[in-house]
């Protein structure tokens, strides 16, 4: 009786796929709450890969796996697309950057303590490779404070980097991704100051459906899913403007 | 395409790393081996075991760990800052700090090879000829041991510029300060600068291709000694 059961489940497991997704490291922790979300509704399932959106574009180039794209920005989506390597792009965040420290108290609601000089480094993430990183250095450029504040700069490759170097504390200070902090629409620990959005141009995270999951219903399915209500909410929470 | 500043800045970083790093493990790991090579002591396997550990772990794993003691809350962070030293991760010397344990078991072990191939008998002839357990050191033992010297420079200098999950981890990515070679092809092709990274990783495959082509001639030279 229970093997019957199993061969007529079977049928319905095979239409539900798989969808391999390349995920930028600041949207870790919002994604990992609409995974199980997107499976539960879908009956489809998502394989994470975390990291840097450079090392992603260099592996799609030399034939990874990945279907869904979910950049740390726009030009690379935008520059897949012009090579023929994906379709389908759309901005499902924008990313918004935060100064952190985990002491309580030490970073204040305006980001004065950038003037204050009382903390040795000030972490950031590469300009060159993280759009957080360069929204950083924008930022400091437009307070006036990037010159007196080089010697204190430490770079991550990238923002995951930064944020580590200000946890393990070898950094008082760092611009990270205010969704690395905040959850629920709360900060988790320490003290934040949320950089205003007109310090910084826009950091626009698209999405792209990539050759290898052009055919897969799973990699169509959760592209609208990332649209949808439930999913804008979600990113909202992790501070993301939406 | 010339290579640009900051591949040259990258590479003279690299090359100081590497030397300061092969200086201060000879200093080291020379009486270590030597220590492994004759004890009769309990503490010979751990201590072995210990030594060889770089080998085996990943090195985001050293470097994690390295990450965590020298921050300010870690044991080696509050030693350097008792001593007015401040926190090392993100310096040179914390580079330097991290290269020396991730080199360590290159040096060792040649070392300790070349002691124990020589055996006990030279030492023994020199004290018989009324030398000192220092002087029979200095003039018996390590000119006898002079392939092994020579391998474990080359090993732990050539290690050190391969060196790249431990900078990451540590270095803070400062042009000038901590940003080296391994580094900086890894910004690179993350860049989606390719050229450049030809330019450099093509240097770094050449260089390691000398090195192992020197390690063969001396192993030719001096097969007896070498592991």
């Amino acid at each position: 009786m229970g093997i019957l059961f199993a061969l007529l489940a079977i049928p319905a497991a095979a239409r539900a796929g798989e969808v391999r997704v390349a995920v930028a490291a600041n949207f870790m922790a919002p994604m990992e709450k609409i995974v199980p979300l997107f499976e539960a509704e879908t009956g489809h399932k998502a394989l994470l890969s975390f990291g840097s959106t450079g090392k992603f574009y260099a592996q799609i180039r030399n034939g990874a796996p990945f279907e869904v794209l979910l950049a740390a920005d726009d030009a690379t989506p935008e520059k897949l697309e012009r090579e023929g390597r994906g379709a389908g792009r759309f901005t499902y965040a924008v990313g918004r950057l935060a100064l952190w420290s985990r002491q309580a108290g030490l970073v204040d609601a305006q980001g004065a303590v950038l003037r204050s000089g009382r903390f040795a480094r000030l972490a950031v993430a590469d300009p060159k490779l993280a759009p957080y990183g360069a929204a950083a250095y924008e930022t400091l450029g437009n307070l006036g404070l990037l010159e007196t504040l080089r010697p204190k700069l430490v770079q991550g490759e990238n923002i995951a980097q930064a944020y580590q170097f200000v946890a393990t504390g070898n950094a008082q200070l760092g611009f990270v991704a205010l969704s690395q902090v905040q959850a629920d629409g709360k900060l988790k620990d320490g003290s934040a100051w949320i950089v205003p959005a007109s310090l910084h141009a826009p950091i626009r995270q698209d999405a792209l459906l990539l050759g290898k999951g052009k055919d897969n219903p799973a990699a169509a399915a959760l592209m609208r899913y990332l649209r949808g209500d439930k999913a804008r909410a979600l990113i909202r929470s992790y501070g993301y403007d939406i | 395409m010339p290579i640009e500043m900051e591949a040259l800045q990258a590479i003279w970083l690299t090359v100081k790393l590497a030397a300061s790093t092969t200086a201060l493990l000879l200093l080291l790991a020379t009486p270590l081996a030597w220590w492994l090579a004759w004890t009769g002591s309990r503490w010979r396997v751990p201590v072995s075991a210990l030594v060889t550990m770089p080998l085996v772990l990943p090195p985001s794993v050293l470097g994690f760990y390295l990450l965590v003691a020298l921050g300010p809350d870690g044991p080696v962070g509050r030693l350097t800052e008792a001593l007015g030293l401040g926190v090392l991760s993100f310096t040179f010397s914390g580079l330097l700090i991290g290269s020396i344990v991730y080199s360590l078991p290159f040096a060792v072990q040649p070392l300790q090879h070349a002691f124990e191939a020589m055996g006990r008998r030279p030492l023994e002839v020199a004290a018989s000829l009324g030398a000192s357990p220092v002087d029979a050191f200095f003039s018996v033992a390590l000119p006898q041991a002079r392939g092994g010297l020579l391998t474990a420079a080359i090993l732990s200098f050539a290690h050190t510029v391969g060196e790249f999950g431990v900078v990451l981890m540590i270095g803070g990515n400062i042009p000038g300060q901590t940003r080296v070679v391994s580094t900086q092809i890894y910004g690179y092709v993350e860049a989606m600068e390719y050229a450049s990274a030809h330019w450099l990783a093509g240097g770094m495959l050449l260089f390691s291709f000398a090195v192992l082509l020197a390690l063969a001639g001396l192993r030719r030279h001096d097969a007896r000694v070498l592991p």
